[in-house]
């Protein structure tokens, strides 16, 4: 704890080294706490509803295996990706952090686009957001998710503006770090919306 | 604690939890899909591989337990999953007595 008595130090990453940065950073956790309870409210509700299929399809005919390992695919390149970018940018090589950046961006737009297809399938074959209390929490929780993915992406390319504009500062990289805890987060929580969502309601 | 300025030259950490992630991923389509276990046990598996696989997200690519608040991180995570559980397992209990 003798460290917590430095404002500014030398020895650490650059997005660790003001007391302001590392408060952000800290904050950012506990701000993912919180997304945490958000998601389990929306679970629990998918959970409890999702064989309330009404007059609607079930889990089992709506869902198909091709499409969502392809989301699944994206996103968990994306989430390393986003990992990389961090690893460059610890080495203090911008050129490398805005490219993996970028790459991690478009795969997150290719997520993005998966899913939109996928939810204008869904409706075309009559599966709506009234169609049933199934389809209703199943539009909620992945729809919830999928506005995440939608403003980490515009969160990225401000912050890839930003890069370009100032290069790499305490400041920068205390920002580039935050963006990627949220875009691994989103990785977390689609995991869960893999196997509880789609992969369950292939099995039952 | 946990953090410093000495650069690894290449990223096998996230390698290596990329690689993994994938396995599990891949393991639990597999275990859904084909493995031909009962309803019960199949979710049983696919939610530990889930929370195998969101663990490695935690640690080797979101560096959870670095910096001086690595600890605090870890507890406020750990408690934040403590109330999802409790809120999906507790409504699921709750509601499978209801028609």
């Amino acid at each position: 704890m003798a460290e917590a008595a430095h404002r500014y130090d030398e020895t650490m990453p650059l997005e660790y080294r003001t007391q302001e940065s590392r408060l952000n950073i800290l904050g950012f956790w506990i701000f993912l706490g919180a997304e945490v309870a958000l998601f389990a409210t929306l679970f629990a509700t998918y959970l409890v509803l999702f064989q309330r299929t009404g007059s609607g399809p079930t889990a089992k005919e709506l869902f198909e295996v091709k499409d969502v390992l392809i989301e699944t695919l994206l996103l968990l390149t994306s989430s390393f990706t986003c990992g990389l970018a961090v690893f460059e940018m610890r080495r203090g090589r911008l050129s490398g952090l805005l490219t993996w950046l970028l790459v991690t961006l478009l795969l997150g737009a290719g997520f993005i686009t998966f899913e939109i297809r996928e939810f204008i399938h869904y409706v075309h074959e009559g599966a709506t957001m009234q169609t049933s209390a199934f389809l209703s929490s199943f539009f909620v929780l992945v729809g919830t998710h999928g506005a995440h993915v939608s403003l980490g992406i515009g969160w990225m390319i401000l912050i890839i503006i930003q890069l370009l504009q100032r290069g790499l500062t305490p400041r920068t990289a205390r920002k580039v770090f935050i963006v990627s805890l949220y875009w691994h987060f989103l990785d977390v929580v689609w995991i869960f919306i893999f196997t509880l969502v789609y992969l369950t309601g292939m099995v039952i | 604690m946990g953090v410093n300025n000495h650069h690894e030259t290449f990223p096998w950490k996230h390698i290596v939890g990329f690689i993994f992630s994938l396995l599990l991923t891949f393991a639990a389509l597999w275990v859904a899909l084909s493995s031909g276990l009962s309803a019960g046990a199949i979710i049983g598996i696919i939610v530990i591989l889930a929370v195998i696989q969101a663990s490695l997200q935690l640690f080797m690519f979101m560096h959870m337990t670095e910096s001086d608040s690595g600890k605090i991180q870890t507890i406020n995570m750990a408690y934040s999953f403590f109330i999802a559980v409790v809120v999906v397992a507790g409504s699921v209990w709750t509601m499978s007595f209801v028609l």
